[in-house]
């Protein structure tokens, strides 16, 4: 017996290696399980507050474009809301339900983000005392930004689009055709669009944009364009089609992010009917 | 080890883990080779050090900055196996008789060819634990080989600049 427990004694720095090395493992394994609520991340008051003042300085020198952007953006919505408005009539119109807003929107500031890790998760200022609620789909005037993971009082942790665990259903606008996008873990400027089937006529160049199938984002919101159109070479039934982004993930600034407020309902739904959602 | 040697490691931990934070998180050489600079701290802590709490400092530094990058768990699994390593590497690479036993395995006091092949072996082995965790399943061998081994590099290039910056020759850390 104490031959035992001095052989134990004598490779003691060992068995606190495999200890320390077992637990840095399963905080992996339980950070990546989608399921499974993060016990540390930069959700965490003290660090978000850390990461605000680094944001804080870093974005400051960038403001002028975030400016730019804007004035765009908001000029766009203008001409936009220029013919949506009404002129006023005696008839009283009934307003049916497929034309309710199903959707709401907020607006958030991104404090920190990575791109070069194949699980890259973007960090937001605002959390659940500003509504944010996990699952919520997040994008800016460029396109599609990412979807969010879980929310902490006045900070969310977000997946981002360049997060090889993150599926968006997206669809080819010319062609209506859906699919399914999501990263490599290569280039940060491309996505690959799978489950595309090879009989689709696609072209280089053509635009994809979500297609409001997984009731997370609204139908429309632009994700990039083809950049390269091949037949997938480990199942020929489906091609391999490669999305240059129109996001430019190197400079997230401001997003937005979009609420389905008929989610739970579609969601009970599926249950109801023993679907499995693919979001 | 005294208190004031032990107050300048811990300071240069310090910096060196604010520098990893703020300026090498999103930085990547050609989107290739990363920089993992906060090693420096644990690369150069004396020999006397044992390898017990040379692990727990190289854990709690990799989770800190897990919390940070939004990694949880690669950083700290690669900085734990570095550290398991480390002494053991030290002493099959010092030569016959060994090192004077508070010496500390810095670019100013073992030599340039000595350090890089202390270091640079180290790295590697801290990169390649550290893409393998991160890209487990999705990556491509090849690919997390020739990341692993050009980050390695890079930050063998960025070790050696700061300690040829700022520390003294005479003493390891001025």
């Amino acid at each position: 017996m104490l031959r035992i427990f001095q052989f134990l004694y004598q490779i003691r720095s060992f068995l606190l290696f495999a200890l320390l090395e077992f637990l840095a493992v399963w905080m992996i394994v339980s950070n990546n399980s989608p399921q499974g609520a993060a016990l540390f991340n930069t959700s965490n008051k003290l660090i978000g507050d850390a990461l605000q003042k680094q944001a804080d300085v870093v974005q400051f020198f960038s403001l002028a474009d975030a400016n730019v952007e804007l004035i765009s953006e908001n000029a766009l919505l203008r001409q936009q809301l220029l013919g949506l408005q009404v002129t006023p009539d005696s008839l009283p119109l009934a307003i049916d339900s497929t034309l309710k807003a199903n959707f709401e929107f907020k607006g958030a500031r991104v404090i920190a983000n990575s791109l070069r890790f194949s699980q890259n998760y973007l960090t937001l200022n605002k959390g659940a005392e500003d509504g944010i609620k996990p699952g919520m789909g997040i994008f800016n005037s460029q396109g599609v930004v990412g979807r969010v993971k879980s929310v902490s009082e006045n900070y969310a942790v977000a997946f981002s689009m360049l997060n090889t665990g993150l599926l968006i259903s997206a669809k080819i606008k010319s062609l209506d055709v859906f699919g399914s996008v999501q990263w490599d873990g290569g280039n940060a400027s491309e996505v690959q669009l799978l489950y595309v089937p090879r009989h689709v006529k696609a072209n280089k160049g053509d635009t994809i944009i979500t297609s409001g199938f997984n009731a997370v984002f609204p139908e429309g919101i632009l994700i990039g364009q083809l950049s390269k159109v091949e037949v997938n070479k480990k199942d020929p039934n489906y091609l391999a089609l490669t999305i240059k982004l129109s996001t430019d993930f190197s400079k997230l600034t401001y997003v937005y992010l979009v609420e389905n407020i008929q989610f739970q309902e579609i969601d009970s739904l599926y249950r109801q009917s023993d679907l499995t959602n693919e979001y | 080890m005294n208190i004031r040697n032990m107050i300048s490691y811990s300071l240069l931990i310090l910096v060196l883990g604010l520098v990893q934070i703020l300026f090498l998180k999103n930085l990547a050489v050609f989107g290739h080779a990363f920089g993992f600079l906060y090693l420096l701290g644990v690369l150069i802590l004396p020999s006397t050090i044992r390898t017990i709490p040379l692990m727990l400092i190289a854990f709690c530094l990799g989770f800190v900055l897990d919390i940070f990058f939004e990694t949880i768990g690669m950083h700290t699994a690669a900085a734990t196996l570095f550290a398991f390593l480390k002494p053991i590497w030290l002493k099959a690479a010092s030569p016959t008789g060994g090192f004077d036993e508070a010496e500390e395995p810095s670019l100013g006091q073992i030599g340039f060819g000595r350090y890089i092949s202390y270091a640079f072996p180290l790295l590697f082995v801290y990169s390649l634990a550290f893409f393998v965790a991160d890209q487990l399943g999705t990556g491509r061998f090849f690919g997390i080989l020739s990341k692993s081994f050009f980050s390695a590099l890079f930050t063998l290039l960025l070790t050696l600049v700061v300690q040829l910056l700022f520390f003294s020759r005479k003493r390891g850390i001025s």
